[in-house]
């Protein structure tokens, strides 16, 4: 997995509440058999218009924001379907970190599988970075993992929380899997205790 | 230490727990569908890695399939087909418990699993798919997980987890008549907003729960994410036992005799510590639709159209979208809403019983003229049982579709897809922007409602109809 240690980029500003995973990939999309090539139809609905011309207004269709690499969202981004197809094509447009005063579980989850980091803030400071993140390309967002610390355009710095296992994992760049199987010992153990006491598992 | 039920269900599953509260959580049975899983299994072949539990694992094709009668000569989209072949071979390949497109036995992976016994009391569930909330009405802890999960629970049989907090929801009382667990699920998630479960998982009590079937638990249950929790649960009685015994994956002699004590102790000890509790009286949920893009968007059908000036914060924004997508304005009545289309069923309301219900009203019936409609069982098993129970003639004879199992128009993965602007009446479980088909417009509700629906073409309140029939 991608390492995260640090990140300064255009925050693109998506202040709509409830932002679900169908809106950040259309159904449509998951037909996929791979994890890449997404990013084109990131917010696909909301981004092209039935014959697949840009909308304009769009945000990430904003010249200011074509490149944004952080996004400032609404409250219970990500909310709705499991699918990893959302932080995928999140990641392969080139968004890494998203801001936001709440996540939809698995969405959350899912982000630190794929090199992303997931912030969560209290209201007041995303509405500050939200306004910041407004004044387009010039402001740019600084975002510091091993300090937990977001740095507004104007040097308002904002500190958030991280469990330490995901921080651990996103700092190096560590795969899940490979740390699980070295307690492979305690699984077999584990897993002959349970057939013992629940032999219909 | 007095425990929740959730509490008891991750204590027995714990391998091993760090210093700082993550533990590692071990999987009893882990249901896979086309989806979610093809980049899991590529990941395996890549590393090398084997599936640890293949007799845990559980793989049903369900998302893509076509529901019309022609798919036993193959699917026609090359993307879809792609994907279910992939699961096909990967299935096979790994060895897993499979069910394929053409088998009797095949359906939505939520309908499946406990239809096959596969889901047991006091088990830890998981799938690539959000709507495994749904396996919590048999007092299983029951979650949805990303691919990335996926892969961990085939290669270790575990998932890396915080625990969750506790909440109760309590509905007291019992539900009056023409009111269902749809109902009850959606005015939940009403009440406590979409993102209210979000950090918990949710035990539902109450006399209102304890006196629904298994089937309309599993609704419930299957919407307990929509209202953001990681899980939703129901303590396992004597109903769930039953429903149980005889399945062919359920214990059996002296082994059910064992299984069946360690259940019976699986319920919320009385003193436990909840971090937030919601109680609903039975007897004022009523039938209720939806009105926006988002679950949450709840009203009785006897309410209008709300105003969203009437909101605060982010959600005025959020409201005033949704009705220029749903094409409706403040004040309308809820009632005169037409509609173009009516879709039973998804791994919410596609069972036997959800079935029954609609028929019930559908009988003898016939669907508004002009308008479009189709029944989906869940299964292959409970499409059979429809049609030995006579319901599928009743079905036919109102003008409705009768199709093949799948998740179709839930998430129109496949060819059963709303045009835009089509204005669907839905048993299913999210009526997001473009869910059932872009610019498609889905109002969520009970099946009974829904067939209601589909005999004058607008949205209807079900007690009226009952009291006329009555």
């Amino acid at each position: 997995m991608e390492k995260f240690t640090t990140l300064t980029g255009v925050a693109a500003p998506m202040p709509l509440v409830n932002i679900d995973t169908d809106m950040i990939i259309p159904k449509q999309f998951l037909k996929t058999i791979q994890r890449s090539g997404l990013g084109r139809n990131l917010f696909d609905e909301m981004r092209f218009d039935d014959d697949g011309n840009e909308i304009p207004d769009f945000v990430l269709n904003q010249p200011a924001y074509r490149n944004a690499n952080i996004l400032v969202a609404g409250d219970n981004f990500g909310c709705g379907s499991s699918r990893e197809h959302a932080p995928w094509a999140l990641a392969d447009f080139g968004i890494r970190v998203v801001i936001s005063t709440s996540f939809a579980d698995i969405f959350y989850n899912n982000c630190f599988k794929n090199g992303m980091l997931p912030i969560v803030l209290p209201r007041e400071q995303v509405d500050l970075l939200m306004e910041d993140a407004s004044k387009g390309a010039n402001a740019r967002i600084s975002v510091d993992l091993e300090s937990q610390t977001v740095t507004s355009s104007d040097g308002q710095e904002f500190r958030f929380q991280i469990d330490p296992f995901k921080k651990h994992c996103l700092l190096n760049g560590l795969d899940d899997i490979g740390l699980t199987l070295e307690k492979v010992s305690s699984i077999d153990t584990f897993e002959a205790q349970a057939a013992q006491a629940r032999p219909w598992v | 230490m007095p425990k929740t039920l959730y509490d008891k269900i991750w204590d027995a599953h714990v391998v091993h727990e760090d210093s700082d509260g993550t533990c590692l959580l071990y999987i009893d049975r882990h249901l896979v569908h086309e989806v979610t899983s093809p980049q899991a299994f590529e990941g395996l072949r890549m590393t090398g890695r084997k599936v640890r539990a293949p007799e845990k694992t559980i793989a049903v094709p369900d998302h893509n399939v076509p529901t019309t009668p022609d798919r036993e000569n193959g699917i026609e989209n090359e993307e879809s087909r792609i994907q279910v072949d992939a699961l096909d071979r990967n299935a096979r390949e790994f060895g897993v418990n499979y069910y394929p497109v053409n088998d009797i036995r095949q359906g939505i992976v939520h309908i499946v699993g406990p239809e096959q016994g596969w889901t047991l009391p006091g088990m830890t569930v998981v799938c690539g798919d959000s709507h495994t909330a749904t396996h919590g009405a048999f007092g299983a802890l029951a979650h949805g997980i990303g691919t990335s999960e996926v892969e961990h629970v085939l290669a270790t049989q575990t998932l890396i987890q915080q625990k969750s907090k506790n909440m109760k929801v309590e509905v007291t009382g019992s539900l009056l008549p023409g009111v269902t667990a749809k109902d009850i699920t959606l005015s939940v998630i009403g009440a406590t907003g979409t993102a209210g479960g979000t950090g918990y998982v949710i035990e539902y009590c109450g006399q209102a729960i304890e006196e629904l079937s298994m089937e309309g638990r599993m609704t419930v249950c299957n919407m307990a994410i929509e209202g953001g929790a990681r899980a939703g649960l129901i303590a396992p009685d004597q109903k769930t036992f039953d429903y149980v015994k005889g399945r062919p994956h359920a214990p059996k002699a002296a082994q059910w005799d064992a299984a069946l004590a360690w259940w019976k102790t699986l319920k919320s000890d009385p003193d436990a510590h909840w971090d937030k509790v919601i109680t609903l009286k039975g007897e004022d949920i009523a039938p209720v639709v939806t009105w926006g893009t988002s679950p949450e968007d709840v009203l009785p059908i006897t309410a209008e159209v709300p105003d969203p000036a009437s909101f605060s914060g982010g959600k005025v924004e959020a409201a005033r979208r949704a009705l220029e997508y749903m094409g409706l304005k403040p004040g309308q009545k809820l009632t005169d809403i037409e509609i173009d289309t009516v879709f039973i069923g998804s791994c919410t309301n596609g069972r036997i019983e959800d079935l029954r219900a609609a028929a019930a009203i559908l009988k003898g019936q016939k669907i508004k003229s002009g308008l479009r409609a189709m029944v989906v069982p869940g299964s292959g098993l409970v499409r059979a049982q429809a049609e030995e129970e006579g319901l599928a003639q009743i079905f036919i004879d109102a003008g409705f579709e009768w199709r093949l199992a799948g998740c179709s128009m839930c998430l129109a993965m496949n060819p059963d897809q709303l045009s835009p602007g089509e204005r669907c009446a839905a048993t299913s479980n999210r009526n997001f922007e473009g869910r059932q088909g872009r610019g498609g417009r889905t109002h969520l509700m009970s099946p009974a409602m829904a067939a209601a629906a589909a005999i004058t073409g607008r949205l209807t309140d079900i007690r009226e109809m009952m009291a006329q029939t009555a």
